[in-house]
């Protein structure tokens, strides 16, 4: 659409732009005031410029938060969006049974993230949880609150449980856009399946897919609240991911400077990253 | 058709894996304390409803979902007022700053909470406004407008200009065009930004547990009152959880044939 110059738009946008910048400037101000001080006390502030965050950079404990953030949020990429694509193909393409679908597949979408740890914390336990349970049946020793690898298993198949159905239905959506006779083109061709999937179905899905990876990354790197309910981030610190590692220092020991410090790097890596994805978005858009 | 079929237990298959861990905390609801720690049943024996009952006659357990509703219906209002003027101009004007300005909001729903944890905490309390249910409704703008703008501003941009101009040429002025006009164009669109800016507000604890002590506690922090001195009361835990996927539901009832289209746009 042509759109017109006028700069009498802002008067549109200012609610806004004053209420993000409430929100979400002053904080950040704050953050940023922080992250050069160390702070003994009320009034008790000294400047200590770039001391934190050399500090932060160079601290093992959040290097290796940072490195199980990266290994989690890569492995939810890797599992939850061919998943996600496989149950968008399998979905019933209309009627009363496609509109079912997508309210079932909605439900893990509209929990509470901590209920979400809850159901999980329940349905994973050994001795009253059917999975666990059933694990354990089959021979297998299962314990997601003494071992490592069970837990990190555990957090990662929740988060597949919670997440799949939002890659499944932004690719349903991008599936429903295709027109019928791209289809009835391949027929005629004889094409196979997979060459439909390939060449017709792939390309299609390409801008509903970024969106896709986007969200799941921001928010697999932003994850808390359900692995904090779920394994309390033990055994250990083995799934302590960025944010719990960040409340616990903000937080639980009050060490502002450094939280502060670890923060902003926090909020850039995000940043970074989805600046990418974001101008590959907008990319795409052109060539459309 | 067999392969209209094997898709069929294809997706059947993944939705019952998807529904079990939710049928087990259902089922567990309405266990007694003794069935649940007794060994594992795969439906209520002693069919109870005493977890509910639990809930329902105490008035600081369901006060935790009124609460939750308050702060959540203030942030939908709050984030479709300010956000369906600001996604108009972001459809039809070009103007100073507007890209930055838009990437900028983006970059808020991409900020971690756990970032703003603090400076909220001492932001809200040097205004007076912590443990309110505005304070949390007003901290879930920071990731529910930007949403909500981009939402708006694809749904609009769907509506040619033509309507605008034609308006203008019969007499109406803005707000009348606006209000009488515009809005009606893009109503489901409006029902898909509510869904979604409900649903985000609706899920998010971290904040909401910050901002809030007694008056305006989040039902989900008011869940980790089962954890008491004798152990888990996972019956109460169970009944308190199932509860709190209902609202949801009822939600995406509403707008259900509106979602896909939300969707579609591929911005959610």
């Amino acid at each position: 659409m042509q759109k017109v110059q006028n700069n009498k738009a802002w008067w549109l946008v200012l609610p806004v732009f004053l209420l993000v910048a409430f929100s979400a400037l002053i904080p950040l101000m704050t953050v940023v005031n922080y992250s050069v001080q160390d702070i003994f006390g009320p009034g008790q502030a000294f400047f200590v410029g770039t001391e934190w965050f050399k500090e932060v950079l160079t601290d093992e404990r959040l290097q290796d938060s940072l490195l199980r953030q990266f290994i989690f949020s890569g492995a939810v990429l890797l599992i939850q969006i061919p998943l996600g694509i496989g149950v968008a193909l399998m979905m019933p393409k209309s009627g009363i049974k496609g509109s079912l679908c997508l309210i079932l597949l909605a439900i893990p979408l509209l929990i509470p993230w901590n209920v979400v740890g809850t159901i999980w914390q329940i349905f994973a336990r050994g001795d009253i949880g059917l999975f666990g349970w059933g694990i354990n049946q089959l021979g297998i020793d299962y314990n997601y609150t003494g071992d490592t690898l069970d837990a990190w298993l555990t957090v990662l198949l929740m988060d597949v449980w919670h997440w799949t159905p939002l890659v499944a239905l932004l690719c349903y959506s991008g599936l429903r856009a295709i027109p019928e006779a791209f289809y009835q083109a391949a027929e005629i061709d004889r094409a196979s399946k997979w060459a439909v999937f390939r060449y017709i179905q792939l390309p299609r899905l390409k801008s509903v897919l970024i969106i896709a990876v986007l969200l799941r990354f921001m928010d697999s790197f932003m994850i808390y609240i359900e692995p904090f309910v779920l394994t309390g981030g033990g055994p250990g610190s083995s799934t302590t991911f960025l944010s719990q590692t960040l409340t616990t220092m903000a937080i639980g020991q009050f060490d502002l400077g450094r939280a502060a410090a670890f923060s902003l790097i926090y909020f850039l890596i995000v940043l970074l990253i989805s600046w990418l994805f974001f101008t590959a978005i907008t990319h795409a858009d052109k060539e459309k | 058709m067999r392969q209209t079929r094997s898709k069929n237990v294809g997706i059947t298959l993944f939705i019952l894996l998807l529904l079990t861990p939710i049928y087990w905390l259902l089922n567990m609801s309405f266990k007694t304390n003794q069935e649940i720690l007794g060994g594992l049943t795969l439906w209520p024996q002693n069919f109870t409803l005493d977890n509910y009952a639990v809930i329902f006659t105490d008035p600081s357990w369901y006060n935790g979902y009124i609460n939750s509703m308050i702060y959540v219906s203030i942030n939908v209002v709050i984030t479709l007022l300010v956000a369906l003027p600001a996604a108009y101009a972001f459809s039809r004007y070009k103007f100073l700053g507007d890209k930055h300005l838009f990437f900028w909001l983006l970059s808020n729903r991409m900020a971690p909470p756990a970032v703003f944890l603090l400076p909220f905490f001492q932001l809200y309390s040097s205004i007076g406004l912590f443990d309110t249910h505005i304070a949390v409704a007003l901290a879930h703008c920071l990731f529910n407008v930007p949403l909500a703008v981009w939402i708006l501003e694809g749904f609009m941009s769907g509506v040619p200009r033509e309507y605008d101009e034609m308006a203008y040429i019969d007499g109406y002025s803005f707000p009348k065009f606006f209000v009488k006009v515009f809005l009606p164009m893009i109503r489901s669109g409006i029902g898909v930004t509510a869904f979604f800016a409900f649903m985000f507000s609706w899920v998010e604890l971290l904040l909401a547990r910050t901002l809030t002590s007694v008056d305006a506690q989040p039902i989900g922090a008011i869940m980790t009152r089962t954890i008491g001195a004798s152990g888990i009361d996972w019956g109460v835990l169970a009944a308190a959880g199932s509860l709190t996927i209902i609202p949801g539901l009822l939600v995406i009832w509403f707008v259900r044939n509106h979602v896909a289209k939300g969707f579609a746009l591929g911005r959610v």
